[in-house]
């Protein structure tokens, strides 16, 4: 049986990161801070997460400041949604062909 | 990668893009007991309004001699000040439960969302009942607050978008027939607020 690991994204093998575009998915645009207390994680382990996902161009990163305290808040691309929508439909696959094992 | 990992993973997702667009912590008790004190409430008003002495079945809506008018007020002001409470406090219980932050970017937008309707109709209305026009307040207040929770459904459970609905039409309703105001108050902000609390109670609270 030919299983399609191949169509699952690299990108989303990390669990943190399939969160986060899971997130950026269903929101226009979502912030550091309400990331962070929504997935529970690290400022540190969130931060590297999201540069990966930058670097893939699957994400851009918006910079503003609120007063004096800087605000960063995330958008999907096309792209990253696209990949994302691909990963999803490889998880389903996978599923399909365990089921009729 | 394993079939229970898979599914554990697709179920990882549906919940964070349902727990990060929208407020699922409201809690369905607090409609039941908020429409329990406003029925209570009706009938205290009921018994000012309508003592025997004159068919003032109309009261809330002709203009009586101002003491009632103060009562009433007040009555409702405590109503909605029990009902927040209320509100508030159990669904930050149930915020923690389902481990969604009580005071986050979801629950900022629905409360705005909420309030700028809210506040608005609520000035109207205390404008209104200044001036004398006392048949506007049962009407006006089912339709701003149905235009509150249409607006705020957006970031909440479906429901409330027709529970919203549901409270227009009654205050639409309220408008053509004065003289029953306080009659649609208490089915508005009762009855509906207890068979809406009590769907979500049993679909959502659980």
């Amino acid at each position: 049986m030919k299983v399609p690991f191949e169509k699952l994204d690299k990108a989303f093998e990390n669990r943190l990161r399939l969160q986060i575009m899971s997130v950026l998915m269903v929101n226009d645009r979502y912030d550091f801070n309400s990331l962070k207390e929504l997935l529970d994680t690290t400022d540190g382990n969130l931060a590297s997460h999201l540069k990966a996902l930058e670097k893939e161009e699957y994400i851009i990163v918006h910079k503003s400041f609120l007063g004096r305290k800087p605000n960063t808040t995330y958008e999907s691309t096309e792209k990253g949604k696209a990949a994302f929508k691909q990963h999803l439909d490889a998880l389903e696959q996978l599923i399909r062909q365990q089921k009729s094992k | 990668m394993e079939e229970k990992e898979i599914q554990d993973q697709l179920a990882s997702i549906r919940s964070l893009m349902e727990r990060s667009s929208k407020f699922i912590s409201l809690s369905g008790l607090s409609g039941v007991l908020a429409g329990v004190y406003a029925l209570v409430a009706a009938g205290f008003a009921w018994t000012i309004l309508y003592n025997g002495t004159s068919r003032s079945y109309t009261a809330a809506d002709i203009q009586t001699n101002g003491q009632p008018v103060y009562t009433l007020l007040f009555i409702a002001i405590l109503v909605l000040a029990l009902s927040l409470g209320t509100g508030v406090l159990l669904t930050i219980r149930k915020a923690k439960r389902k481990g969604q932050p009580v005071w986050g970017k979801i629950s900022r937008a629905l409360l705005f969302h909420m309030a700028t309707p809210l506040f608005s109709g609520g000035l109207l209305i205390l404008i209104l009942i200044f001036r004398g026009y006392y048949g506007i307040v049962s009407p006006a207040s089912l339709i701003f607050y149905g235009l509150a929770l249409v607006s705020a459904s957006n970031f909440t459970f479906i429901l409330v978008r027709y529970l919203g609905l549901c409270e227009i039409a009654l205050g639409l309703i309220a408008a053509c027939l004065p003289g029953y105001g306080l009659l649609f108050w208490a089915i508005g902000f009762g009855v509906l607020h207890i068979i809406y609390g009590s769907v979500m109670y049993l679909k959502y609270d659980k």
